[in-house]
């Protein structure tokens, strides 16, 4: 199955192997052969050069926090998250397993999955080795 | 082409509700509507175009035109969030200069305060493609803005404290606005001593959520002539979308950069002419952030720039949002483009109140973010000017 086929007809059936591949606990980047960048969220056609000659890049699991923000009012509160992918791109998500008092711009942080409404996302814990 | 002084705001109107129990949203169109064309002294009869967004029901610009008995020859319903009404001037603007209408109606109207949900609204056909990769994770619109507020902390040293003085500056504005919902004025211990909603975001970096609306009358300058209201004549508007870049985030501007920089080329003014400008107020961040990205200042330096009253009506350089603005007053349907219009043009009237009239009001700018603005947003940016 190329991936041209899959982007003309069906951008359900291109994200499977992202969503399988997050049910074992990897996370896929979008990766694209015509102009050689890596991005998300994942998509068939690229959004930098609209080649759809592209594929998938698994992401190492290191990151950096862009900024953050803990919706204080929530029960229980939550931390939203970009984070900076060392692969690149950067992406919204959840900090967990984190003090939410002492959350910086620029903190180390690796992959975690959790699940959610059926489905493995990648969130992040502290990499405290980072 | 240009619309540089092809189109006329002839008529506003500004609901004077904040809470609409019991009145349908369309009704709310058609009670700014009808405000509107009484203050331009045009009848419905005379409008031949309409221009609505997302928060009128059912298709927009078909159910209303019914629901008004409007005989509309050109409509539009862009959506840009609430930003959408300044990119209506602009499209109505053009559509009179093209000669595609003479008279153009563009109503807002909404009601989250009382809970009416929009009832002729069918549910959303399809989630926008994001929404897998970013729903799971409870984005508010609170906290996406949060986020802008924590980036531009982190690369500028702007502070809590200076944010607290946009809403300082607000608060002083809505005192005199007998329909404003706040009208307590605050002081910066007051907004960083409110609870933390979202970090860094205080209760008081909020705006208020509101029922109401507004309308606007956009007419071709042979129409204006004929109207004994003041002219405020459109120089010069621009549009922009800014998103997430397929990963490349950088929070710290807005589309603003692109839609000021195209506003103003057209009207061919200065930055530094600006009189009196409405800016986007959802929260004490949009407002610095579109600061810096219509150029007033250096991007960074928006947080030295509102300090100290400096958006303070015959106290600063900048006087912003003298109604109150969403921050004070209202912010109907959560969309606050349209009443920064109409403060715009009442400031060019010199029609608000006389507390906060800026002196000699002749060149105006109403700016609007729509959307999410740490995400996907749409900015749109108009400059106006009185007719002597």
């Amino acid at each position: 199955m190329n991936a041209q086929s899959n982007a003309a007809f069906s951008a359900d059936r291109a994200m499977e192997p992202y969503w399988e591949a997050a049910a074992n606990g990897k996370l896929l980047l979008s990766d694209c052969r015509g102009c050689g960048r890596v991005y998300y969220y994942p998509r068939p056609i690229c959004p930098f050069c609209m080649s759809a000659d592209t594929g998938w890049k698994e992401a190492e699991g290191g990151g950096t926090v862009y900024s953050w923000s803990v919706e204080r009012r929530a029960d229980p509160p939550y931390a939203i998250a970009f984070v900076t992918l060392d692969e690149g791109p950067t992406l919204l998500t959840n900090l967990v397993d984190h003090d939410f008092d002492s959350i910086a711009v620029g903190d180390r942080v690796k992959l975690r999955f959790e699940q959610r409404d059926e489905r493995a996302v990648p969130v992040f814990v502290p990499d405290r080795d980072g | 082409m240009t619309i540089k002084g092809k189109a006329f705001v002839a008529g506003i109107y500004e609901h004077p509700t904040r809470k609409a129990e019991g009145i349908p949203i369309a009704q709310l169109h058609a009670e700014v509507a009808k405000g509107a064309l009484e203050d331009a002294g045009l009848s419905i009869r005379d409008v031949d175009a309409y221009f609505c967004a997302g928060d009128a029901p059912g298709l927009g610009a078909l159910a209303m035109a019914d629901y008004l008995g409007l005989d509309a020859r050109h409509v539009d319903n862009t959506e840009t969030g609430g930003s959408s009404y300044i990119a209506h001037i602009n499209h109505a603007a053009q559509a009179i200069a093209a000669g595609k209408c003479k008279v153009a109606l563009i109503t807002l109207a909404g009601k989250p305060r009382s809970g009416g949900a929009q009832p002729g609204k069918p549910p959303m056909a399809m989630l926008p493609p994001d929404a897998p990769f970013e729903l799971p994770y409870r984005p508010t619109v609170l906290n996406i803005y949060a986020m802008c507020a924590r980036r531009h902390m982190h690369e500028f040293g702007t502070t809590s404290e200076q944010l607290a003085w946009i809403k300082v500056a607000a608060s002083q504005h809505a005192q005199h606005n007998p329909h404003a919902m706040l009208r307590d004025v605050v002081t910066v211990e007051d907004v960083v001593n409110s609870p933390v909603v979202a970090d860094p975001l205080h209760r008081l970096d909020c705006c208020v959520i509101s029922d109401g609306g507004g309308a606007l009358v956009v007419v071709a300058p042979e129409i204006a002539r004929q109207l004994s209201r003041p002219a405020v004549r459109v120089l010069g508007a621009g549009e922009a979308v800014k998103h997430l870049r397929g990963g490349e985030v950088d929070l710290t501007y807005s589309a603003g950069v692109w839609s000021a920089a195209k506003a103003f080329e057209e009207a061919g003014v200065a930055r530094s002419d600006i009189k009196y400008a409405s800016l986007y107020d959802s929260f004490t961040i949009t407002v610095l952030m579109q600061i810096e990205d219509i150029g007033f200042c250096e991007k960074g330096a928006g947080g030295a720039f509102v300090a100290d009253g400096n958006l303070i009506s015959g106290v600063g350089r900048l006087p912003f949002n003298t109604d109150g603005g969403g921050l004070c007053s209202n912010h109907p349907g959560n969309r606050g483009g349209m009443t920064k219009i109409l403060e715009a043009v009442r400031q060019l009237r010199g029609e608000a109140h006389p507390a906060v009239q800026v002196a000699n009001c002749d060149l105006a700018l109403a700016h609007g973010t729509g959307g999410f603005l740490g995400t996907r947003h749409g900015s749109a940016t108009v400059i106006m000017e009185r007719v002597a």
